[in-house]
């Protein structure tokens, strides 16, 4: 089996074409793989360019030069390059993605935002449902809460809203910016549990804490990231 | 993943005399994707949607559907007859305006059942229940079954008239502006009730909307016109989260936060 995630020679700016066409260099030659049940952890100061590393590797932002090699069904696929569709099919199947926030959609029920990536891969809609009752009564969301809307939910509900959704599935590449933000201690605790887990069953893990307690209880190594920095670059 | 699109768009181009509708236009569409054709008004999105379902010839280009046998047929190639079959079998197109769609002066169940009997469905029993179901999917109460579409809300009229065009089961269904003049409350059940019918049925679609967060909520993927070019083309949160295009930045960087 090949390593789930290998990025090499990555590069990334932004051009402000409304700002005059400034360009900001964001991270420079990004190099790094997780293994299978690994869990790495991005480190470095805020703005240093963590999240954004997350969201190329998700396809969510374009890359300027590099590649993004995903194991995905026993084939690579080059996010950089892999076309909309191929990218869809890898988050459906292999990669998947834990935000800060959840992207609320009007009317679905919290019930059905956890069970929705389990039906998007097949599985019949009463299974899938049972399996997200089950996570979000480990992340110990109140059940009248289930079948309403996460919209007006407060912002730790939705997180771990957002955590089931993510945790459902069996993907084999987890990304997580800050799944424990804004959750109590016993929540984080048991989020703990379920890296704890995935790690367990050979999941790759890459993900951004600030919390130092989670960090410290998840990480298998900290790969710092101000050494892609383009600052620290012009500053050598 | 299936390994054949349904539709095959290249180089489809449309001239008013010497201005451009649309240039150059080429893409795939696969079974179950969604697109989303975005751009201001006059952006020449509308003029490609008519050309891809043959309410317009274009001036170039080719547009070729895979029919249900298989085997891929040019749109501009097949007898008008041929056409029009396609259209209301295996093909929706809801407009922005439901007058447009709909016939507003016959009731609601006939509405949804013409299209059925435009297949071959003759027994009336089983097309008013058909219609009655569709009616209850989007959400419309069977009661209203033989009221007319004039009585019916802006919200009720556009429900109608999408349950007009997914009762034959079409595999592929154009909308233009589906929500466009309509209050939010309405577009947010409209949208959701469009999202859980494209997946449910794993429709293909090609939508046309100005509504950058109607093309998030319902697209895969989404295409950026501008003076009848497509500017930039992409899976659509990479589009909206990561636009390269000083036009796209612009259109993107214009949304009202709320």
């Amino acid at each position: 089996m090949a390593t789930p995630l290998v990025v090499s020679e990555v590069f990334k700016s932004f051009t402000m074409h409304l700002r005059d066409g400034i360009k900001l260099p964001v991270v420079n030659d990004v190099n790094f793989s997780v293994a299978s049940g690994e869990c790495v952890v991005l480190g470095g100061p805020s703005g240093i360019g963590k999240s954004s590393i997350l969201k190329m590797l998700y396809g969510n932002y374009a890359v300027d030069a590099g590649q993004i090699l995903v194991d995905h069904n026993d084939r690579l696929v080059d996010i950089a390059r892999a076309d909309p569709r191929t990218v869809l099919d890898v988050r459906r199947h292999t990669l998947g993605y834990v935000s800060q926030f959840l992207r609320t959609v009007p009317r679905v029920s919290a019930l059905d935002v956890v069970a929705e990536p389990l039906v998007a891969r097949g599985i019949a809609a009463p299974e899938a449902r049972d399996k997200a009752a089950e996570l979000l009564a480990k992340l110990n969301l109140p059940r009248e809460l289930w079948t309403l809307p996460p919209a007006t939910f407060s912002g730790g509900e939705q997180q771990r809203v957002n955590i089931a959704r993510g945790f459902i599935t069996s993907h084999r590449i987890l990304l997580l910016d800050e799944p424990t933000a804004s959750l109590d201690a016993v929540n984080r605790r048991v989020v703990v549990e379920m890296i704890a887990d995935k790690k367990r069953d050979g999941v790759a893990l890459l993900g951004i804490f600030h919390d130092e307690e989670v960090r410290e209880a998840v990480a298998d190594r900290v790969l710092d990231v101000s050494q892609f920095s383009p600052r620290k670059a012009v500053a050598a | 993943m299936t390994d054949t699109p349904l539709l095959k768009v290249s180089g489809v181009s449309k001239f008013y005399g010497s201005r451009i509708g649309c240039k150059d236009v080429s893409f795939d569409l696969w079974p179950g994707e969604v697109l989303a054709i975005v751009g201001e008004s006059g952006s020449g999105k509308t003029t490609l949607l008519n050309c891809l379902s043959t309410r317009l010839m274009p001036t170039a280009g080719s547009v070729e559907y895979r029919m249900r046998d298989g085997n891929f047929r040019d749109l501009y190639h097949m007898s008008e007859a041929e056409r029009r079959f396609l259209m209301r079998t295996d093909w929706g197109f809801v407009h922005q305006n439901p007058a447009d769609g709909l016939r507003m002066t016959v009731s609601a169940g006939a509405n949804v059942g013409e299209r059925l009997m435009a297949v071959g469905d003759r027994h009336y029993g089983k097309i008013r229940e058909t219609a009655s179901d569709w009616l209850t999917r989007v959400e419309i109460g069977t009661d209203r079954i033989d009221d007319q579409p004039r009585a019916f809300s802006g919200g009720m009229r556009q429900r109608l008239q999408i349950a007009r065009n997914l009762v034959t089961g079409p595999r592929l269904v154009f909308m233009d502006e589906p929500t466009g003049g309509l209050d939010v409350s309405v577009q947010a059940r409209l949208l959701d009730l469009v999202r859980g019918l494209v997946n449910d049925l794993g429709l293909s679609a090609i939508v046309v909307t100005h509504d950058l967060a109607v093309a998030r909520l319902l697209s895969h993927r989404m295409m950026v016109m501008k003076d009848g070019h497509v500017i930039e083309h992409g899976l659509t949160d990479r589009v909206l989260d990561d636009p390269r295009e000083p036009y796209t930045q612009l259109l993107v960087s214009s949304i009202l936060q709320v």
